[in-house]
C-alpha cells in the first residue's frame, strides 16, 4: 500500500536545488494524439474506422486491414499486467535520479499490448489493472496503469505522484482573493491539504467581502498584490517567489460589453491591463524562480494556473472585449507553457463557461457556481492535465467549437 | 518439401574478428574497413576483386553501405545494407548466396561493425525506433534490459525456469569465453557470483547483460570451385530461414519466427537437430539463447530449462553453445553481434579456430534475433553449415 507522504521540513537554503531534467520529449507527430487526448484528462487510442481493430503504438494506417481512417477514441482501459519489471538502472537522467521505476506490459481488453507504468500498489503480474494516460514532466502522453480499485492513499505513489500537480503540502498563491472565486479557489485548495496558502488583494488598506473569512482559514496569509502595477508583482516575487509551487490566477477583470455598447478603450485597456498584462507581469516575476524549482525535492515547483474562459476559445460578442482579453492571455499562456516545459512545472488553462457572478447576470442558466469551479481547478492539478473546460456550458461549447468553428461562431452571433 | 532452391555450390571462408574495445575514438568506418581488410588478407585478395559488399552497422549514420564505397574505395556490382541487428549475418548470408549463386557478384563480403563511444549507447536506444523512442523509451529509459526483463519475467512465470539456469549458461559461455583472446571478459564467472550479482532490471542481473562495446566481425562469400582456387577452407550453407515480426498475437514474446521455419530449415539441410555439433545462437540476454534452443527443434516449447540442467555447453561438454563465449562474454559490438556466431561458427568448421575448437565439428547452426521494435524483436534467421575443405 502506498505509503501516506509526510509534511517535508523547511528546506535549508545552503543545500544545492537539484536541477530539472525531463524525461524524452520526441514523439512522432501521429504519436501526439494521445498527448492531445491526455492533456484533457481522456485515455484514447486509434480505432479503424473500416474494421473495429484498436491499435497501439500509434500508426498511420491500421495494421489489420491497412485502412487509413483511423479515429482517436476514449477507452476505458481496463486489462490485465502480464509482465513486469524495476529498473534499477536507467539510461536518462531523469529516470537514474527516480529508480527504482515500475514498468509493466498490459494486454487490454480492447486488444493492443500496451507498455505501461506501474502503480505500486498492483499486486505482481498477472493481476487486472485500469490504465490511462497522464502527462509526464515533458507534458507528454505516458500511460500508466492503476489499480483495478483505489487503494488509500493512491495519488501519493512516488511515480504517480511524478505526473500530477497535488497540492497537497505544497504552497500555493492565489493572487486575487477578493471575488468569489478566489475565495472558492482558496477553500478549495486548504480542503486538499496545501501547507501555506498566499491570497493577494490589491487595495491592502481595506476589507473586502469575505476577509475575515478567508482570515480564519489556518494556511492563508494575505499578501498585498495589485498586477496592474509592476512594483507590487515584483516586491512580492522577491519576498514568496522562490517558494511558491503553485501559482493560480485568478485575477481578472470582466465587463459585459462589446464594441458598440460602451465607446471608446478605457474599459478595454482596463481589461488588458489585468487580464493580460497583469498574466505578463506575473510571469516575468514569478516564471524564472519557478522554473528553477521544477525538481526541488517533494514539494517542488509544479504548475501554473491561469483562470481563462471559454470566450477565449470564440468570441461572445456580448462581452466582446473580455473575450478578447481572455484570448490574448491564451495565447500568452501557450508562450508560458513553452518557457516552462524545460523545468517540468505545468501549466495549465482553465476555460470555464460563465460563472454564476453579477457581470454576467444576464446571461441564462446554467451557470458556474464558483466552488465548483474551484473544485475543477483543484482536480485538474491532481490530475495533471493541461486544459480544464468546467461546467456544462464550457462543455457544450468546446464540443462545438472543435466540431465546427464557424458554426460556433455564428451561433455566439445570437 | 520446401519448394525453395538449395544453396549448394556457394560457400563462406576467410572469417575475421576486429579484436573488441569497450570504448573507441575512431568511427564505425574504421571498424567496417578493418573487417573488410582483414578478410581480404586471409584470402589474399585484392579489393578490386570484390564485387559484392554488404554491410551492417548502428553507427555508421550518416552513412550507409552506399557511402562506404566511395569511403573505402570500392567499385561493386551488388551493394546490401542490412539493418537488422542481431539477425544481420543470417540475413546477409542468405541475400549473398543468392547473389553469387545467381551470378549478380562473385565475391561478396559480408562486414558488421560499430564503434562505440562514451554516449553512444543512450543515442541509439533513444531513437532505436518510432514505436520504441514513442512508447517505451520515455517511460522509463531502461532500454533493451526492461525490454528483456518482460521476456524473462513472462517466461520464468510461465515455464518455470530459475535464475540458476540462465546462470548456467552465463558460466558456461565465459568458460568458453576464457579461451578465446578477443573476450573482453578474461575473468572466469561462478554461479555464486551470477547470483549475487546487482540487479540491473528485475529479474535481469549484472551478469544477464552484454557489455556494449567497439569492434567488427567479416567474412567473404563465393562459389565453391572460387574458394577452392584461392586454396581457402570454407564452410558451406545447407539451409537458411529468415521470419520477421512471426506471431503478433502473443501477449508477451516466448517464441520467436523460428518456430515458424525449423521444419523448413531442417528439410532444407536434410538433416536433424540431433546431428548438429554446436549451435551459436544470438544471445543478449539468456532467456533468448533458451528460446532459441526451444524454437530450433532441440527441445520443445517449456522444456527449455530442463534442457539445459541436462547440458554443459561448452567447447568440450555436451551440446557446445556460443563457443567464442558469445556476446555475453565477449562484449556487444553493436551490429558485429549478429555476425559474432556467424564468423566464430566459420571458424570452428575451417579449423582457423582462436577459440576452444569442438572435437570433430562438421555441422554447426547459428541462429539470429534482432531489433526489439517494440515489445518484441522483429527479426528471426537461422543457418546450417557444413564443414568442407579445398
Amino acid at each position: 500500500m502506498t505509503e501516506p507522504i509526510k509534511r517535508p521540513k523547511r528546506k535549508n537554503p545552503v543545500l544545492r536545488t537539484r536541477l530539472p531534467t525531463l524525461p524524452p520529449g520526441t514523439r512522432a507527430r501521429v504519436t501526439l494524439g494521445l498527448t492531445e487526448a491526455a492533456a484533457r484528462g481522456i485515455f484514447a487510442l486509434q480505432v479503424c474506422r473500416d474494421c473495429g481493430t484498436v491499435q497501439y503504438p500509434p500508426r498511420e494506417a491500421c495494421h489489420n486491414c491497412l485502412s487509413d481512417r483511423l479515429v482517436w477514441t476514449p477507452q476505458d482501459g481496463r486489462g490485465e499486467l502480464i509482465s513486469e519489471t524495476r529498473i534499477r538502472h536507467a539510461l536518462e537522467l531523469y529516470f537514474r535520479e527516480r529508480t527504482p521505476w515500475r514498468l509493466g506490459v498490459v494486454k487490454l481488453d480492447v486488444g493492443p499490448i500496451v507498455v505501461v507504468q506501474v502503480h505500486g500498489d498492483i499486486p505482481p503480474a498477472p493481476t487486472r489493472v485500469r490504465v490511462q494516460a497522464c502527462l509526464d514532466k515533458s507534458d507528454q502522453a505516458a500511460l500508466f496503469a492503476l489499480p483495478e480499485k483505489d487503494t488509500p492513499h493512491m495519488a501519493e505513489d512516488r511515480q504517480l505522484r511524478e505526473m500530477t500537480c497535488d497540492p497537497k503540502f505544497r504552497k500555493v498563491l492565489v493572487t486575487d482573493g477578493k471575488t468569489q472565486i478566489g475565495q472558492a479557489v482558496v477553500r478549495a485548495l486548504a480542503e486538499a491539504g496545501a501547507d501555506l496558502i498566499w491570497v493577494g488583494y490589491a487595495e491592502p488598506w481595506k476589507k473586502f467581502a469575505g476577509f475575515d473569512e478567508l482570515e480564519k482559514i489556518p494556511q492563508v496569509t494575505l499578501v498585498p498584490l495589485d498586477l496592474t502595477d509592476a512594483r507590487s508583482v515584483k516586491e512580492l516575487s522577491g519576498e514568496i517567489g522562490a517558494k511558491v509551487d503553485i501559482l493560480i490566477n485568478t485575477a481578472e477583470l470582466h465587463r459585459a460589453y462589446g464594441i458598440g455598447a460602451r465607446y471608446g478603450t478605457d474599459v478595454a485597456k482596463a481589461e488588458m491591463e489585468i487580464n493580460y498584462f497583469g498574466l505578463l507581469r506575473l510571469a516575468q516575476e514569478f516564471g524564472p524562480v519557478m522554473r528553477s524549482r521544477g525538481a526541488d525535492g517533494l514539494n517542488s515547483a509544479v504548475a501554473w494556473v491561469n483562470l481563462l474562459s471559454i470566450f477565449a476559445l470564440s468570441n461572445y460578442p456580448q462581452q466582446g472585449t473580455f473575450s478578447a482579453s481572455k484570448a490574448a492571455a491564451q495565447s500568452l499562456a501557450q508562450c508560458l507553457r513553452a518557457e516552462m516545459r524545460a523545468s517540468g512545472v505545468r501549466v495549465i488553462n482553465v476555460y470555464p463557461g460563465p460563472v454564476d457572478d453579477e457581470w454576467n447576470q444576464l446571461i441564462l442558466p446554467p451557470k458556474l457556481a464558483p466552488s465548483a469551479l474551484a473544485n475543477a481547478i483543484v482536480k485538474a492539478l491532481k490530475d495533471g492535465v493541461e486544459d480544464v473546460y468546467p461546467g456544462d456550458v464550457a462543455q457544450d461549447w468546446l464540443a462545438r467549437w472543435r466540431d465546427n468553428p464557424k458554426a460556433l461562431e455564428r451561433e455566439l452571433a445570437g | 518439401m520446401t519448394g525453395r532452391a538449395s544453396y549448394d555450390g556457394v560457400v563462406l571462408a576467410a572469417p575475421v574478428t576486429i579484436p573488441y574495445v569497450r570504448y573507441s575514438i575512431r568511427g564505425a568506418h574504421w571498424f567496417l574497413s578493418r573487417a573488410l581488410a582483414g578478410s581480404l588478407k586471409r584470402a589474399g585478395l585484392k579489393k578490386e576483386q570484390i564485387d559484392g559488399l554488404c554491410v551492417s552497422s548502428f553507427t555508421l549514420a550518416p552513412d550507409s553501405a552506399v557511402g562506404l564505397t566511395q569511403h573505402l574505395g570500392l567499385t561493386v556490382r551488388w551493394l546490401d545494407h542490412i539493418p537488422m541487428g542481431g539477425a544481420a549475418g543470417v540475413v546477409a548470408v542468405r541475400r549473398a548466396a543468392r547473389a553469387v549463386q545467381c551470378g549478380d557478384a562473385d565475391i561478396v563480403a559480408c562486414i558488421a561493425g560499430d564503434t562505440n563511444q562514451v554516449d553512444s549507447f543512450r543515442l541509439m536506444n533513444a531513437n532505436f525506433s518510432q514505436f520504441a523512442r514513442d512508447a517505451v523509451y520515455p517511460l522509463g529509459s531502461g532500454g533493451p534490459n526492461a525490454s528483456f526483463a518482460f521476456l524473462t519475467d513472462y517466461y520464468m512465470r510461465t515455464f518455470g525456469a530459475r535464475r540458476e539456469d540462465f546462470g548456467k549458461l552465463c558460466v558456461a559461455q565465459r568458460d568458453n569465453a576464457l579461451k578465446f583472446p578477443y573476450a573482453l571478459f578474461k575473468k572466469k564467472l561462478t554461479l555464486d557470483e551470477y547470483m549475487d550479482a546487482r540487479p540491473i532490471s528485475d529479474p535481469i542481473h549484472l551478469f544477464d547483460c552484454v557489455m556494449p562495446c567497439a569492434g567488427a566481425e567479416g567474412f567473404l562469400v563465393m562459389k565453391r570451385e572460387r574458394a577452392e582456387d584461392l586454396g581457402l577452407p570454407y564452410a558451406s550453407i545447407l539451409g537458411a530461414i529468415e521470419r520477421h515480426n512471426a506471431f503478433p498475437a502473443d501477449p508477451v514474446q516466448f517464441r520467436g519466427g523460428w518456430a515458424m521455419d525449423c521444419g523448413d530449415l531442417y528439410a532444407q539441410a536434410g538433416i536433424a537437430p540431433a546431428d548438429v555439433d554446436f549451435i551459436e545462437t544470438y544471445d543478449d540476454y539468456p532467456v533468448i539463447n533458451v528460446m532459441q534452443i526451444e524454437d530450433l527443434g532441440f527441445c520443445k516449447k517449456g522444456e527449455g530449462p530442463d534442457f539445459v540442467r541436462r547440458h554443459s555447453f561448452t567447447v568440450d561438454g555436451t551440446f557446445p553453445f556460443n563457443t567464442s563465449g558469445g556476446q555475453l562474454s565477449v562484449g556487444q559490438a553493436g551490429a558485429a553481434g549478429g555476425s559474432l556466431g556467424m564468423v566464430e561458427a566459420i571458424r570452428q568448421l575451417t579449423r582457423e579456430n582462436l577459440a576452444g575448437a569442438v572435437p570433430d565439428a562438421e555441422i554447426g547452426l547459428v541462429s539470429g534475433f534482432g531489433m526489439i521494435n517494440y515489445d518484441r524483436g522483429l527479426c528471426t534467421g537461422a543457418v546450417i553449415l557444413k564443414a568442407g575443405r579445398a
